[in-house]
């Protein structure tokens, strides 16, 4: 069964608020106010004009006609990429933001991994007007160092968080930590579907828009829904986007998950971040430290609504190697002239892998983002 | 009254509330466990006049924990220690004290809540702290700690509406833990007027020992946090003695603290 929105905060055994008590209040107050303002046509009609007027959508779906060629089937590319700030995040970000001022928040603070979170919820505070602090991983801050240039650029603080694996998950604690000291003021903008009731369910609504927009474009161009839908997984949040606009159709829904960032390949129900998912942990308990070439991936947990598909076999998640990664990142740059960020370079790098099983399918991917950002690591990774 | 306020309380619970109503002001210093000489500083802390000891078990992603903690933590980590490990130690360890166990809730999940209220039980633990399990979450550990015997310390927080104190309180074993402040464990310079705000509404609805920590930093602020509450706890400072200084250290800032709070304690009383 597919659930519209979670039952007490729940995905069937996934979700959940397990937050320090000082929080409790602020979820609540954040789910009362998601409630008020989805059914609110005027909050709706304000965040369809600047997700049309501000960030450009709706975004194109295109046929890879070369690429799909060579690999046997109709590859079509939900255009992401093509957003103001360069990926899916925006229209997340704009809805949060929105939802943050009539809330009377004054400020934001957010986590990032590759930094296009980042990117985007300082771009919606310079919108709004508001006050912004992004956290980010040491590490990710060495290797996304143009984005942390955009959000100081952008008029946000970035904080190198130098705890833990200095990755992602590091990046969530400490945005969490100031979450707690600063919650009346305050607006957490978490970036994925992920964290306690409401953000998994609030998050995925924002991207809702993405996946209905797919459905009608791929109605007019295929007549109907295509046989796969495929987008990479970390948190989450550009593959429930496209999941909302087909769970309730026949399309196979493929999640590409990182090899050493496999929550659900890899993984088993924990509780972290505020929510009871798929996490990689060793055996007392300890979060383990993902490992990807993508930052945006690099994440042991994934959002509940994930491991809820995956639990009734609704969704199949997959998993790729950072080494076919980037040879996906290079072929979609040769045969579409479309450079992916390496995140949607794993939904690539699957149905090429998959191609055998694949032949004569329609197959949508989500290209969530542009691979501007990292064009510098794969300059040095692959040479000049 | 619930059945559990009749009689069926445990060992921290008996021993805490003897103490305040003799007129004395509770103190409970944090040592993260795993840490070089952990177990000398839990003994240095009784001899100098603790009531209780609370033992942090190191977890991976500490949210409530600022960086003197989290250091710690990592530390802990870093030298090969886990939450097995931790009690194998605490059991064979007689503190003199009630010892009430910090973890974090992936540890207890993992490790099913059944089998971990068993191991606290048998490693001679009397309570637990779970600060990432809300009430609304906390039914499951709740049951397996009361089957076990172990008090579950429910925390408060200076966010709470009037309407969600009296079901924290009714829920807790052993004493409310009242956060001194917004914001995550760490030595302030002064003491946040959450704490004391957060006490007095708390000693307003219950019984039980009220103890503010978080943000209680030094033997001056734990004197002005016992004005309203029946004490206190101390993490950071105590843990970041414990890193520079060794057991000796802590022996001795706990001392300094006891005299604090009995120098309070004697004003109070006449």
């Amino acid at each position: 069964m597919i659930l519209e929105e979670p039952v007490d905060g729940r995905f069937g055994d996934f979700g959940g608020r397990f937050v320090p008590e000082t929080l409790v209040p602020a979820c609540e107050e954040l789910e009362a106010a998601f409630r008020e303002a989805w059914v609110d046509t005027a909050f709706r009609a304000e965040l369809a004009a600047a997700l049309r007027d501000y960030a450009g959508r709706p975004s194109p779906l295109t046929e890879c006609r070369r690429l799909g060629e060579r690999l046997g089937f109709r590859l079509l590319l939900k255009r992401e990429d093509l957003n103001h700030t360069g990926s899916h995040k925006i229209n997340n970000v704009l809805g949060q933001a929105l939802l943050a001022q009539r809330m009377g928040k004054t400020r934001l603070v957010a986590e990032t991994g590759a930094g296009q979170h980042g990117v985007a919820t300082a771009t919606a505070a310079a919108l709004l007007g508001m006050e912004c602090k992004v956290y980010m991983g040491a590490v990710d801050v060495d290797r996304q160092a143009l984005n942390v240039f955009r959000m100081r650029l952008l008029g946000s603080e970035v904080e190198s968080v130098q705890s833990g694996s200095r990755t992602l998950k590091d990046a969530v604690n400490e945005a969490m930590r100031d979450w707690v000291a600063t919650v009346g003021n305050t607006h957490y903008c978490l970036g994925s579907v992920m964290g306690p009731h409401p953000y998994p369910w609030m998050v995925r609504e924002f991207h809702r828009v993405l996946g209905d927009e797919a459905r009608t474009q791929c109605h007019e161009r295929l007549g109907g829904p295509p046989d796969f839908v495929v987008a990479c997984v970390g948190g989450g949040s550009n593959a429930m986007g496209i999941f909302s606009g087909f769970v309730d159709t026949p399309a196979a829904l493929v999640g590409v998950e990182p090899a050493g960032g496999a929550a659900i390949g890899r993984g088993v129900p924990g509780v972290v971040h505020g929510m009871k998912s798929y996490l990689m942990q060793d055996e007392e308990g300890q979060v383990l430290e993902a490992q990807s070439i993508s930052a945006g991936l690099d994440y042991p947990g994934v959002g509940p609504e994930h491991s809820y598909l995956a639990s009734i076999g609704r969704a199949r998640y997959e998993a790729v190697t950072d080494a076919e990664v980037v040879e996906a990142f290079q072929l979609l740059s040769q045969t579409e002239g479309i450079i992916p960020a390496l995140e949607p370079a794993h939904a690539i790098a699957w149905v090429a892998r998959a191609a055998p099983e694949l032949q004569g399918r329609t197959v949508l991917v989500n290209l969530s983002g542009r691979g501007d950002k990292d064009v510098a690591q794969m300059m040095d990774l692959l040479g000049p | 009254m619930t059945a559990a306020d009749n009689g069926r309380k445990g060992r921290l619970e008996t021993t805490l509330r003897a103490r305040r109503d003799a007129g004395r002001k509770l103190l409970v210093p944090y040592v993260t466990g795993g840490l070089p000489g952990w177990r000398e500083a839990i003994g240095a802390a009784a001899a100098a006049g603790a009531d209780a000891v609370e033992v942090g078990i190191p977890f991976s992603d500490p949210v409530m924990d600022g960086p003197i903690i989290q250091e710690a933590s990592q530390r802990a980590l870093a030298s090969g220690v886990t939450p097995t490990g931790v009690l194998e130690e605490l059991a064979e360890l007689d503190a003199g004290i009630p010892v009430v166990v910090m973890t974090y809730y992936n540890p207890v999940f993992r490790a099913g809540h059944g089998r971990f209220a068993g191991a606290l039980h048998r490693a001679g633990v009397s309570g637990a702290i779970v600060p990432d399990l809300p009430l609304e979450e906390s039914a499951p550990w709740c049951e397996a700690a009361d089957e076990a015997g172990i008090e579950t310390v429910m925390l408060a927080a200076p966010t709470a509406p009037d309407d969600r104190l009296p079901r924290i309180c009714e829920r807790a074993r052993g004493f409310v833990y009242s956060v001194g402040l917004l914001g995550v464990t760490g030595e302030r310079s002064s003491l946040a007027a959450t704490a004391t705000d957060l006490a007095g509404r708390l000693k307003a609805i219950t019984d039980r020992p009220v103890l503010v920590g978080v943000g209680v930093s030094n033997a001056a602020q734990a004197q002005e946090a016992s004005r309203v509450a029946d004490g206190v706890i101390q993490g950071a400072s105590v843990v970041r003695r414990l890193m520079d200084g060794g057991p000796e250290a802590v022996g001795e800032y706990v001392a300094e603290v006891r005299a604090a709070l009995d120098e309070i304690a004697a004003e109070i009383s006449y």
